[in-house]
């Protein structure tokens, strides 16, 4: 096996070479160059690991040597990509307040840095957190170690060699210009072998279970990979200029093209940001608060609705625009029909804290869960709501959804991910606790504010700016020009950018605790309970 | 193996399974999500029924309400053509003159002037017509090309350096970087141009440039400075500055000249909307 992967890796290195010397763009030179030093460093890493001592399995007979180690690197991948996807988006936000702050110069300009936010957040960050939580939730609810020796590192590296290709293309202008899918056709096939790795490493694990029933979570966890390498598939058909070259063009065309889109940009909110997420809540949440899943009956028809009704409703971001009547029809029934489904999780999992809501003021984890589910909450209400033709008529191309998508993002998402990063940490590294709780109530506190800033301010400047755009005058002249809405924006604007900047500080909090956790320091301090009573 | 407990909490049954420490309960789904969920499916059917869904093979179901996305966009903008309608037909066959004196048609002129500056002159002029550096002032009483509503009129029609056959057209000369004058004769004239513009100036430098912009400047400018309108030379003399009246701004439009360039609207706005322009520029203030 060593001596295969050694073979391929030396065939990846003369391909990157190969291509780098005959390479027909300056891109895709740096991006084979990449290519190829990726695949050397990952030769030594390998000869390096077959004379490394094999050590032997620790504890009793009946213990299983969980593969842990692939996941510690994914904790600490996460929560970098988290920090480097937050700052750039502070950055964003501050350069839409303050124009000045783009530099006059195409390396950092907002259209650029724009791509490399949201693919940070959630690729890079989001990503990382899946497929970590994914490694660790699998291996103990199916009492199997993950499967494959080798294959686990290469999905934890290859998609770290993903994020790095993908971030530097779009600085240098790489870009295939659809959202969330800006990857060129190269990038898009290297994530693809990754991808289906992952999805193999996933099923044997699942395949080697020593549990008679497969668990919820990984169901969800499932359905993400699955659905997820399928989006990917489509929505990237392309044909490339020259096979030295990173143009390439999408094979399909006009309305078409923008459906398919959608149908992808859509459904990765759904299966990544929301199945896989989901994923996590169903692990983390009973784990922590210590009760048993509200329902099993909720899980299974919540499952089914979500994945077959999610499906359809991407043609509710195309309203009003060449697309069919018809496909609007159908986007908008399915949208309003998914709101019930998508509320299933929230169900089973405050439901699930039944007997155990004192916790909420001692552990701060199951805050940061509770108001994660209500986040998804909220935007699984307002996302329906947005869905419909004449409410979107005032939403849609404003402030608003970009306010949705981060009370989603920030709230849920990012919420979500914290408690698997806390959660995982101290028994990766050994530790009997988190370093302080206290922190971890603090962070809940800092990013907490920022959330409600940030998505307060671009639901008023949203709504605001829809009104604008629409407005006429009594005689049936239009009211505003474009440039007095972007006035009006400003100071909301300023106000998100406040809200970004907590969010950064939180994360900086977490850092902190997470380093001192990890050197084995506990904090002395007094329990949680003592003080969230008095708050209470 | 599956060992039904009682969870003591809720009363429910666990369904015996057990992963890493995890159970479930077997409660049924509350009934107010089943309801909402049956609720939204039928609403998401009749919903499906009434409008445009189903794709056939060629061709889709059109819904008993026989909507139209392009039909309703039609209608809306035929309401407001209709509505409009008399008063797009009086502003066309009146004059100028004519609409600023029927105080109903100078209104909707004024209404529709502004909604169509918003979008097609705001980029360079601003919002409210105060212009930029290189952007002349809407506002102000100062005129390159004239003032009176049809002049400004013909103006919009033109442009000013266009590519209409009829455009407002002139050219100042680069006098350094076509070596029309040397630099010691341009840093005089420059002083002169400050001295008639009343700002402060070398008395001597000044002096020396005045024979200089009355042999090169005065075909256009004047020998006051005052400029000629019907050639486009603007007054220097009014402390009103289209690219600035700083002597370091005056030197660079003698050493190497200006010339922006305003678009020509004939082909791109039709007639009813440029009178309405007019009238609306016009009307900002500074109106002759």
């Amino acid at each position: 096996m060593n001596g295969l992967a050694l073979f391929g890796l030396g065939v990846a290195a003369m391909l990157g070479l190969g291509v780098a010397g005959g390479a027909a763009d300056e891109g895709m030179r740096i991006h084979a160059m990449l290519f190829a030093g990726a695949a050397v460093l990952a030769v030594f890493f390998l000869i390096n690991r077959i004379y490394e001592p094999k050590l032997s399995p620790a504890g009793g007979p009946d213990s299983i040597d969980y593969n842990d180690s692939v996941v510690r690197a994914g904790a600490i991948a996460s929560t970098f990509w988290g920090l480097v996807g937050f700052l750039v988006g502070l950055v964003l936000a501050l350069q839409l307040a303050f124009p000045v702050l783009n530099f006059d110069t195409s390396w950092l300009n907002f259209g650029r840095l724009r791509a490399l936010h949201t693919s940070a957040v959630i690729f890079a960050f989001g990503g990382n957190v899946l497929i970590m939580s994914s490694f660790y939730i699998v291996q103990r609810t199916c009492r199997a170690r993950l499967a494959g020796d080798l294959a686990p590192w290469f999905v934890f590296w290859g998609y770290q060699l993903f994020i790095v290709l993908a971030a530097t293309g779009y600085l240098l202008g790489i870009t295939q210009s659809k959202e969330y899918a800006e990857p060129e056709w190269y990038v898009d096939l290297w994530l693809t072998i990754v991808w289906v790795t992952y999805l193999l490493v996933f099923m044997a694990t699942l395949w080697k279970r020593r549990e008679p029933h497969i668990y919820v979570a990984n169901w969800f966890f499932l359905a993400f990979i699955v659905t997820v390498a399928m989006l990917h598939l489509v929505n990237n058909a392309t044909v490339p200029v020259s096979l030295f070259g990173s143009k390439s063009y999408i094979a399909w065309s006009g309305v078409q093209d923008a459906l398919t889109q959608w149908w992808y940009a859509h459904n990765a909110v759904g299966f990544f940001l929301t199945a896989g997420f989901l994923g996590m809540m169903y692990y983390f949440m009973p784990k922590q608060a210590g009760r048993p899943i509200f329902s099993y009956r909720l899980s299974i028809i919540h499952f089914w609705s979500l994945i077959f009704l999610y499906i359809w409703a991407g043609p509710h971001h195309l309203h009003f625009t060449a697309l069919p009547d018809w496909a609007q029809t159908l986007g908008m029934a399915f949208s309003v029909m998914l709101w019930m489904p998508s509320w299933g999780g929230m169900v089973n999992g405050l439901m699930t804290l039944s007997g155990a809501w004192d916790k909420i003021r001692t552990d701060p984890l199951i805050r940061f869960m509770v108001v994660s589910l209500a986040f998804y909450g909220m935007s699984t209400f307002e996302g329906p709501l947005m869905s419909i033709r004449t409410v979107n008529a005032l939403s849609h191309y404003t402030d608003w959804t970009i306010g949705h998508v981060h009370s989603g993002a920030l709230g849920w998402v990012a919420y979500i991910s914290f408690v698997a990063i806390y959660f995982v940490v101290p028994p990766l590294w050994g530790r009997a606790r988190l370093y302080s709780l206290r922190l971890v109530n603090d962070h809940f506190w800092i990013s907490s504010i920022g959330i409600v800033l940030y998505i307060t301010a671009m639901w008023v400047s949203g709504i605001l700016q829809g009104l604008m755009w629409r407005a006429y005058d009594n005689l049936g002249f239009l009211e505003f020009s474009f440039i007095e809405t972007v006035e009006a924006m400003h100071p909301f604007y300023v106000i998100r950018a406040v809200g970004g900047l907590l969010f950064v500080i939180g994360m900086l909090v977490m850092i902190y605790n997470l380093w001192r956790t990890i050197r084995g320091e506990v904090r002395v301090e007094a329990p949680m309970a003592g003080t969230a009573a008095a708050q209470a | 193996m599956t060992e039904h407990e009682i969870d003591e909490v809720t009363g429910q049954r666990t369904t015996g399974h057990e992963w890493d420490g995890i159970k479930e309960l077997t409660s049924p789904i509350p009934r107010w999500w089943v309801y909402t969920f049956y609720v939204t499916v039928a609403w998401a059917i009749a919903f499906m029924i009434a409008m445009p869904a189903i794709p056939l093979v060629s061709d889709y179901t059109k819904g008993v309400l026989g909507y139209s996305q392009r039909e309703a966009v039609r209608a809306d903008i035929e309401a407001v053509r209709a509505a409009q309608g008399v008063f797009r037909d009086r502003i066309e066959q009146a004059s100028l003159a004519e609409i600023r004196d029927i105080p109903d048609l100078f209104d909707f002129a004024v209404a529709g002037g502004k909604s169509a500056f918003s979008v097609n002159c705001s980029q360079c002029h601003g919002a409210g017509g105060a212009g930029a550096p290189g952007y002349p002032n809407l506002n102000d009483d100062a005129w390159i090309w004239g003032g009176k509503p049809d002049e400004i009129l013909d103006t919009i029609r033109v442009g000013i350096r266009s590519d209409h056959p009829d455009t407002r057209f002139n050219q100042m000369p680069a006098f350094l970087a076509d070596e029309l004058l040397t630099r010691d004769q341009v840093s005089d004239v420059v002083e002169h141009v400050l001295q008639i513009s009343g700002q402060a100036h070398d008395p001597a430098a000044a002096a020396r440039g005045q024979p200089v912009f009355r042999e090169q400047c005065s075909a256009c400018h004047q020998e006051s400075g005052k400029g000629i309108r019907e050639l486009g030379g603007p007054n220097l003399t009014d402390a009103i500055w289209l690219y600035g009246g700083s002597r370091e701004e005056i030197r660079r439009t003698v050493a190497l000249s200006r010339n922006g360039v305003m678009p020509a609207w004939e082909d791109k706005l039709d007639e009813v909307t440029r009178k309405q322009l007019a009238i609306y520029v016009h009307a900002l203030g500074g109106g002759e």
